[in-house]
């Protein structure tokens, strides 16, 4: 039988149903974008529901959007559509865009904003001063990691070479891998990861040399980059005498050479620290890590800089209530247990020295002498003002433009000089229409 | 008199064409209406500096060294996806129009690849050809001594992308050869082999202009193809790479408008795409029908 009031009730029960969580204390949701896909997503979630269950007052909400760019362009189409989320993971060579765009909240005025007394001062240098501007921060550093130097110890062993003896310069790494090869250790010396940032930026900024003007950018707009000069014709041209003799053997960008390394092909690897889980994961072979090689004298020895995102508190949200969610979330993702799990899971560094100092403590860096290469490279001296990191206009298209070029020396149709030449004119007219954009 | 059918109401035949115009203005028309739009603005990515400069998007492309070397890159690649593609499909469906044994599943085999996308077909070359781990590079370097490093090399990534997008669209074409080569009448075919004529001169003279509105349709679908369909595969295997080898102008315009954010010169580019589709498209008609048989 049809009886219209049994059904008025159960409508009832589910629009009261549906209310529910308005009687109790709602948390407020915060909506969090990221392009941490994999076992990095996991590791994120993991420290979101931590913080989910540490609280009630809100619930942040983390959404894997795809990959660092894809991150960047529904970020970018979600504010022009006047519904941002409110906070996003954007990669470091974003943000000087970011940093111009008008639609950040930053950190530092965050924090304060909602009351939190941050000691600055204690975040590990090259980390603090990438995202900072004026001395204070912008954007929270979330996923830091810094080139270092992965050898295989099976492969050194069986040339001849000794197994805990990393190569610590260029010459090294020339001759090792030379006798490496003539002993059939492995069929190529070394390869690279991420071209431009390890062989181009933190290659400059190890031999404390600056990568552009203006302080690599964070002085003004107006910037230059520099990469031509002597040295980087001298390192580049090097790398291009290498990779014709087949002791270096390029394996493209980003981590598409790790093969190389993992089935034994080639015996040292210069790659991001992040990289470390997988080596982890899939070499069959034993291995370490070192520094960075250096050239040696005349050039001094500083800091290598630092890679990986941030994350960026976007104004304009629909719901202001969360902001100080957000606070309370960062705040949370800086303490030192949070630092500490984050680094143990996932490779990328610590980024507070409170955090490296329990680590220490807990006898982690002992267990795992490997993982205190990048702290320690990172602090090797105080930054300068050419180590700080690279605050570029149109930074994507200019390492794009370095990268294209690099492999137009490597394949011998451009010189180093040349080549380098072709990159700096292509770059310093990106820069300019940057400059030319914010005048 | 004449009859014409007619809608009692005058509302219903817009009603129904209301959903196709629908679609063509929200996926058509608006995108190429915003791509005119910044095509002659500077932009910052985030909106908030919009900057209208006429025509300079367009000077600087004609201008950019790279862009001229896009466009190359584009021709050659366009060219050998289409006519490599065209010929190898063509030499198989004929194959498969003779009678043999097993014919369907020869048959079901060559139209398989057109059931992937372009992109999975990408990944499949990608582990097949990959210089550090791909099968096929494995055995032509103990074979020929050569490395096929296509990651330095950009004539073997340019040569790669174009396998790998011929391979991708072979099932389409063959399904087409087919078809056609079915609806030639066997009389016209058993007459000449009467008159005489061998096995070439008959596909020479009867079947190939018989073919040629199917040779005409697959080659305006297939340069479309090659222009605008085959993104997958080069963002799945080169990225563009090396050293801008493979960067055709649909790669760069995504490329400059997505990973680059800079709006202004994707939608100039975009722009040059479609003026470069709607000739080709024309010219193709325009030439293609005086040599074709109906």
């Amino acid at each position: 039988m049809w009886r219209p009031r049994s059904f008025l009730l159960a409508g009832l029960i589910l629009i009261l149903a549906s209310l529910q969580p308005a009687w109790g204390q709602a948390p407020v949701p915060v909506i969090f974008w990221h392009g941490m896909g994999g076992h990095l997503g996991t590791v994120v979630q993991a420290l979101v529901t931590q913080f989910n269950e540490s609280q009630s007052a809100y619930r942040v909400e983390a959404i894997y959007k795809g990959s660092y760019d894809e991150v960047v362009t529904a970020a970018i189409a979600a504010y022009r559509a006047q519904d941002p989320p409110h906070l996003v993971q954007v990669y470091e060579v974003g943000t000087q865009t970011m940093l111009m765009s008008g639609a950040i909240y930053p950190v530092y005025q965050l924090m304060s904003d909602h009351g939190y007394q941050v000691d600055w001062e204690s975040f590990v240098a090259p980390v603090l001063s990438y995202y900072s501007k004026d001395g204070n921060l912008y954007s929270m550093p979330f996923n830091s990691s810094t080139p270092i130097l992965y050898y295989n110890k099976d492969a050194f062993a069986q040339a001849g070479l000794d197994p805990e003896q990393p190569p610590a310069t260029w010459d090294e790494v020339e001759a090792f891998s030379r006798q490496i090869m003539e002993r059939d250790a492995a069929s190529c010396g070394f390869t690279i990861q991420w071209p431009s940032w390890t062989m181009i930026e933190n290659m400059r900024a190890w031999h404390g040399l600056p990568i552009a003007t203006q302080e690599n950018g964070f002085a003004g707009l107006d910037v230059e980059l520099l990469i031509n000069d002597e040295f980087g014709r001298m390192h580049v041209g090097k790398l291009a005498e290498w990779a014709k003799s087949g002791i270096f053997q390029y394996g493209g960008r980003g981590g598409s050479s790790d093969p190389l390394f993992l089935n034994g092909q080639c015996a040292i690897f210069i790659a991001s620290s992040a990289a470390m889980g997988t080596i982890r994961q899939a070499a069959s072979f034993n291995w370490a890590t070192a520094m960075l090689p250096h050239w040696g004298e005349p050039y001094e020895k500083v800091n290598s800089i630092i890679g990986g995102a941030s994350l960026w508190v976007l104004k304009g949200a629909r719901n202001p209530d969360a902001y100080a969610g957000v606070a309370a979330f960062l705040h949370f993702l800086t303490q030192p247990e949070q630092q500490a799990f984050w680094h143990k899971e996932t490779g990328y560094i610590a980024i507070s020295n409170p955090a490296n100092e329990l680590l220490e403590r807990e006898g982690h860096f002992e267990a795992n002498p490997d993982q205190r290469t990048a702290w320690a490279q990172l602090t090797y001296s105080p930054p300068t003002p050419h180590t700080r990191g690279l605050r570029l206009g149109n930074f994507i298209q200019i390492r794009d433009v370095i990268e294209e070029e690099l492999e137009n020396i490597f394949a011998g149709t451009k010189t180093a000089e040349q080549g380098l030449d072709d990159a700096v004119a292509r770059a310093n007219r990106l820069l300019r229409d940057f400059a030319d954009l914010y005048r | 008199m004449v009859h014409r059918p007619v809608f009692r109401n005058r509302l219903l035949p817009y009603l129904l064409v209301l959903p196709q115009v629908a679609i063509s203005v929200i996926f058509f028309f608006w995108p190429a209406a915003a791509s005119l739009r910044y095509a002659v603005m500077r932009a910052s990515p985030f909106g908030d500096r919009l900057f209208y400069v006429g025509l300079a998007n367009f000077e600087r492309l004609f201008t950019s060294a790279q862009y001229h070397r896009s466009l190359v890159t584009t021709l050659v690649f366009s060219l050998g996806v289409t006519v490599l593609g065209m010929l190898i499909a063509l030499g198989l469906a004929v194959l498969a129009n003779q009678k043999i044994r097993g014919l369907p599943a020869y048959r079901t085999a060559l139209l398989w690849p057109y059931g992937i996308a372009p992109v999975v077909a990408g990944i499949i070359w990608l582990f097949l050809a990959h210089p550090a781990y791909g099968v096929l590079t494995y055995y032509l370097r103990a074979a020929t001594g050569l490395s096929f490093n296509w990651l330095v090399d950009g004539r073997i990534a340019l040569g790669l992308v174009i396998v790998a997008s011929v391979w991708a669209r072979l099932g389409y074409n063959i399904a087409f050869f087919l078809a056609g080569l079915q609806q030639i009448p066997q009389t016209l075919l058993e007459a000449a082999t009467v008159d005489g004529a061998s096995a070439l001169q008959r596909f020479w003279h009867v079947t190939r202009p018989l073919l040629s509105p199917i040779t005409l349709f697959l080659l305006v679908t297939n340069t479309t193809f090659s222009l605008f369909e085959t993104f997958g595969v080069i963002d799945a295997i080169t990225r563009g790479g090396p050293g801008g080898a493979t960067e055709t102008l649909v790669y760069k315009a995504y490329k400059d408008g997505f990973i680059a954010l800079d709006v202004g010169s994707s939608g100039a580019q975009s722009v040059v795409l479609m003026v470069l589709a709607i000739i080709l498209t024309a010219l193709q008609f325009r030439f293609g029908e005086r040599r074709v048989t109906y």
